[in-house]
C-alpha cells in the first residue's frame, strides 16, 4: 500500500494546546517536498509556518483556514499520487477515531524545565533530544528566556542532546546578576556546563546571549565546538535604548505591545499572550533590579559596553553570524563588522527575533554549521 | 508552569511571605484550627482551608487562633501593625465586618493620616464575598463598595489564582491597610502560577479580553461572566474588551477611560446591589471624563436592591448572569444614540 502521512497540528512549546489554521500555502493535488511551507498555524503566543516532513502529493486538506484544532490532530494528508481516494478517506477517518488528546499531552508535551545549582547559582534549563552529536546550548537575549527557542530547539535535537537555558536574571534562574557586565552571565554559563558535565558544546546565542556565548568561547576555547550568534550583541556599539528602556519600564499591556513590535519585521506577531508572559516575568521578585542592572552594565551610556570583534576573528569559520535584515534592536549593519572567516547570513523579512520569525531558515543554517564542527 | 487553585495560590503567598519576613503573622478564627481546644491542631486552616498547613511550619505564635470576636481580631491586628508586625487578619465572611467597623474605618484607616505620616498600619484584612453557595442573606454579600468608599483603605478583588498570589504578596508588603476580598465561588479555579514570589501593583487593570466594539468592566466573579460573553460574541463577530480592574481602591481609571475612548460603549458589571456600587462609580467616571467618546448610554448590570435570597431559584436570579450581560452588550450596540445620528 502506498505511504500515507498525516499533517498534524504541531506542539510548539510547553504551553501550546491547540492551533488555528491561518493560511494554507498548498492546494490539494500539489506536489510537495520535504521542507516546503505547508501552512501557517496561529497559537495563542505566535504564528509560525509548519513545513512538510514528507515528500509526495498534498492529497487532502482536512482543516480549513479559520478552524482551530488541538495539538496532534490531523489537518491534511500527504501521500503518493497512486494512493486511492478511498484509502485517503479511510486514513483520515481512522486517524480521527483513534485520536486521543491525552496521548499528545503526554507524548508531545515535551520535557519540563529543570533546575540545577551551578556554583551555587540556580539555573533553569530544558533538555531535549538524544544522540552522539556534540550537545548544543541555546542562550537567549536581554529579557528573553528558554522559550524563545521553541521553534529551534526541537529541530536541532534529532541527533544530539540540546539545552536551552535561562540566563541569570531571567526565567526560572537566579535573579542575581552582580554588576550586570557580561562576565556575570558568561561565568554562570560555564558553571552550568561544568555542573552538567558538558565538556564541549556548540553554543547558540541570541542578542545579548550572542555576546555571552562569544565571551565563553574566549574564556574557555576548548569547551566550545562552534558559535552561532543571532542578531547578536558584541559586533558594534549601537543598541536601541528605546526598546531596552521600554521593556524595563513598560507595565501596561498596550504599551508593551508597541515596544515589543521592535522585535519583529511583522509586528502582528506580538500576541496578547506574549505580552502577558513578559509582564508576568517582570513581576517576579528580583527581575526589575536584574534588568536595570544588566542594562546599566551591558549598555552603559546607551552603547554596547563590550565588543568582541577580536573573538570573531579568533573563531574564524567556527563562527556563524545570522541577522534579520529588519532588526530594530541591534542593526543588521553590524554584520558587516564581523571580521575573519565567519559565515554571515542576513535574512530578509526578519527582525530581531529572526529565529522565531524565520525559524526554518535559521534552523537549517544552524544544522549545517554544527554538523561541520561536531 | 504549575497549575494551582486560588486556594493554593493564597496559601503559597502567605507561606512565602512568612518565610521571607518574620514579622508576618496570621490572626483569625480557626486559621489554625482546634488550637487551645480539644480538637486536632491544623484540622481546619480557616473556614475554606486556605491557611491549612501553616501552623505546622510557623507555630502558634505566628498563626494565631482567636475567639469569635471580630472587633478583637481587627483591633489586635491594627494595633500590632502599628508596632511593627505585618498581620494578615482573616475575618471569614465580609458580612461580619460590621462588627468591627470602628477598628477598620476609624482606627486602621486613619492612623497614617492622623499621626502625620509617622504611623504605618501594614495590615491585610482577608475576607470572603459573594453569593452563589446557598449561604443566605448574612453570608453572601458583596460589600466591597463600603470599603472602597473609605479613604485610607486599599481594596483588592482577585479573580484568578495568578492574580491572587501576586496581589496578596503586594498587600502584605504594602504599608497601608488592605482589604483583600476573595469570592467564595472562585477558590477552586486553577491557572498557571509561578513558584517564585511576585507582586502585582495595585491600580493596574488587567485586560482579560481585547476588543474594539464594547468595553465591559467587571469585578471579582463578574469578570468570568464578562469573559464568557466576550468569547461567545467573538464567534458572532462582535469584538468585546473586558477589563478586570483587580483593585477598586486605587482604581485604574486610565485603563477604563483609554478603552472607552476606543470602543465608545460601556457595560459595567458588579455583583453588589445597585446603589453606590462600583458600577455606579465607573459609570460616573466615564460620564465625567469620557462623555465625548460615548456612542451609547452606559449600561450597569448589578444585583437588585434586596438582601441575597436564600431560596435557590431566587438566589440564582439575584446574581448577574451572562444572559443579562450579553443583552446589555446588544443594547449598547443597537442604541439609537450618537452612532445613529452620525
Amino acid at each position: 500500500m502506498a505511504e500515507i502521512h498525516a499533517v498534524i497540528v504541531p506542539k510548539w512549546g510547553l504551553s501550546m494546546e491547540e492551533g488555528k489554521i491561518d493560511h494554507w500555502y498548498v492546494e490539494e493535488g500539489e506536489q510537495v517536498s520535504e521542507g516546503d511551507d505547508l501552512v501557517d498555524i496561529e497559537t495563542t503566543k505566535i504564528t509560525n509556518t509548519l513545513e512538510s516532513q514528507h515528500a509526495g502529493v498534498f492529497r487532502k486538506l482536512v482543516a480549513e483556514e479559520g478552524e482551530t484544532h488541538p495539538c496532534g490532530m490531523i489537518i491534511g494528508v500527504i501521500a503518493d499520487a497512486g494512493a486511492a481516494d478511498s484509502d485517503i478517506e479511510a486514513f483520515v477517518e481512522s486517524f480521527k477515531e483513534s485520536y486521543d488528546p491525552a496521548d499528545v499531552a503526554v507524548e508531545g508535551g515535551g520535557p519540563e524545565p529543570e533546575t540545577i545549582e551551578a556554583a551555587g547559582k540556580r539555573i533553569q534549563y530544558v533538555k531535549m533530544g538524544e544522540g552522539d552529536g556534540t550537545p548544543i546550548i541555546f542562550v537567549h537575549g536581554f529579557g528573553g528566556d528558554l522559550n524563545n527557542w521553541l521553534f529551534t530547539q526541537p529541530a536541532l535535537s534529532e541527533d544530539r542532546v540540546t539545552y536551552a537555558i535561562d540566563l541569570p536574571g531571567h526565567g526560572g534562574s537566579i535573579k542575581e546578576v552582580g554588576d550586570g557586565t557580561l562576565s556575570n552571565l558568561s561565568g554562570p554559563l560555564r558553571d552550568f556546563m561544568k555542573a552538567m558535565d558538558i565538556g564541549r558544546a556548540h553554543l547558540v546565542g541570541h542578542s545579548l546571549g550572542g555576546a555571552v556565548v562569544l565571551s565563553v568561547s574566549k574564556e574557555a576555547p576548548d569547551a566550545v565546538a562552534s558559535v552561532t550568534a543571532i542578531c547578536s550583541a558584541g559586533f558594534g556599539g549601537d543598541i536601541n535604548m528605546d526598546y531596552i528602556n521600554g521593556f524595563i519600564e513598560g507595565k501596561r499591556q498596550r504599551q508593551l505591545t508597541q515596544t515589543l513590535g521592535a522585535l519583529f519585521a511583522d509586528k502582528s506577531l506580538v500576541s496578547k499572550d506574549m505580552v502577558d508572559d513578559i509582564i508576568k516575568f517582570k513581576r517576579l521578585d528580583g527581575v526589575d533590579a536584574a534588568l536595570r542592572t544588566l542594562a546599566a552594565g551591558a549598555f552603559a551610556g546607551g552603547q554596547q559596553a563590550e565588543t568582541l570583534g577580536d573573538q570573531a576573528a579568533a573563531l574564524g569559520d567556527r563562527l556563524l553570524v545570522v541577522w534579520g535584515e529588519a532588526d530594530e534592536v541591534i542593526p543588521s549593519a553590524h554584520a558587516q563588522n564581523v571580521s575573519g572567516g565567519a559565515r554571515v547570513e542576513v535574512l530578509s523579512d526578519a527582525g530581531h527575533m529572526a529565529h522565531m520569525e524565520k525559524s526554518a531558515d535559521v534552523n537549517a543554517l544552524i544544522v549545517e554549521h554544527v554538523s561541520a564542527f561536531d | 508552569m504549575p497549575k494551582k487553585s486560588v486556594r493554593q495560590a493564597i496559601n503559597e503567598a502567605l507561606r512565602q511571605e512568612m518565610e521571607r519576613d518574620p514579622t508576618v503573622v496570621i490572626i483569625g478564627e480557626d486559621v489554625a484550627g482546634g488550637q487551645g481546644g480539644s480538637g486536632d491542631v491544623d484540622a481546619y486552616g480557616g473556614v475554606m482551608g486556605v491557611t491549612k498547613g501553616l501552623i505546622g511550619t510557623f507555630g502558634p505564635d505566628r498563626v494565631i487562633d482567636t475567639p469569635i470576636s471580630e472587633s478583637a481580631i481587627m483591633g489586635a491586628a491594627a494595633g500590632a501593625a502599628t508596632t511593627g508586625l505585618r498581620p494578615v487578619a482573616e475575618l471569614m465572611f465580609v458580612d461580619f465586618l460590621g462588627v468591627c467597623f470602628d477598628q477598620i474605618f476609624n482606627q486602621a484607616a486613619k492612623f497614617r493620616y492622623m499621626f502625620g505620616g509617622k504611623a504605618r498600619t501594614p495590615v491585610v484584612i482577608r475576607s470572603m464575598i459573594g453569593a452563589g453557595v446557598r449561604a443566605a442573606a448574612q453570608h453572601s454579600q458583596c460589600l466591597h463598595p463600603i470599603f472602597t468608599h473609605v479613604p485610607g483603605l486599599k481594596v483588592v478583588m482577585p479573580t484568578n489564582a495568578y492574580d491572587a498570589k501576586g496581589l496578596l504578596i503586594q498587600a502584605i508588603r504594602d504599608d497601608d491597610p488592605v482589604v483583600f476580598l476573595e469570592h467564595k465561588t472562585l477558590y477552586d479555579i486553577e491557572d498557571d502560577v509561578p513558584d517564585e514570589a511576585y507582586t502585582i501593583p495595585f491600580g493596574e487593570a488587567n485586560f482579560t479580553r481585547e476588543g474594539d466594539d464594547v468595553t465591559i468592566v467587571g469585578f471579582s466573579r463578574m469578570v468570568h461572566i464578562a469573559n464568557e460573553v466576550a468569547d461567545k460574541l467573538e464567534d458572532k463577530g462582535i469584538s468585546v474588551e473586558v477589563i478586570d480592574p483587580r483593585t477598586t481602591s486605587p482604581l485604574d481609571e486610565e485603563a477604563i477611560l483609554e478603552s472607552v475612548e476606543r470602543t465608545g460603549r460601556l457595560v459595567v458589571v458588579d455583583e453588589a446591589p445597585p446603589r453606590c456600587n462600583l458600577a455606579v462609580d465607573v459609570a460616573a467616571l466615564v460620564a465625567d471624563k469620557a462623555f465625548g467618546s460615548l456612542k451609547a448610554p452606559i449600561k450597569r448590570i448589578t444585583a437588585p436592591h434586596t438582601p441575597v435570597p436564600f431560596a435557590p431559584t431566587l438566589e440564582d436570579a439575584y446574581i448577574p448572569n451572562a444572559g443579562r450581560v450579553e443583552a446589555a452588550v446588544h443594547e449598547v450596540l443597537e442604541s439609537g444614540g450618537r452612532a445613529a445620528a452620525e
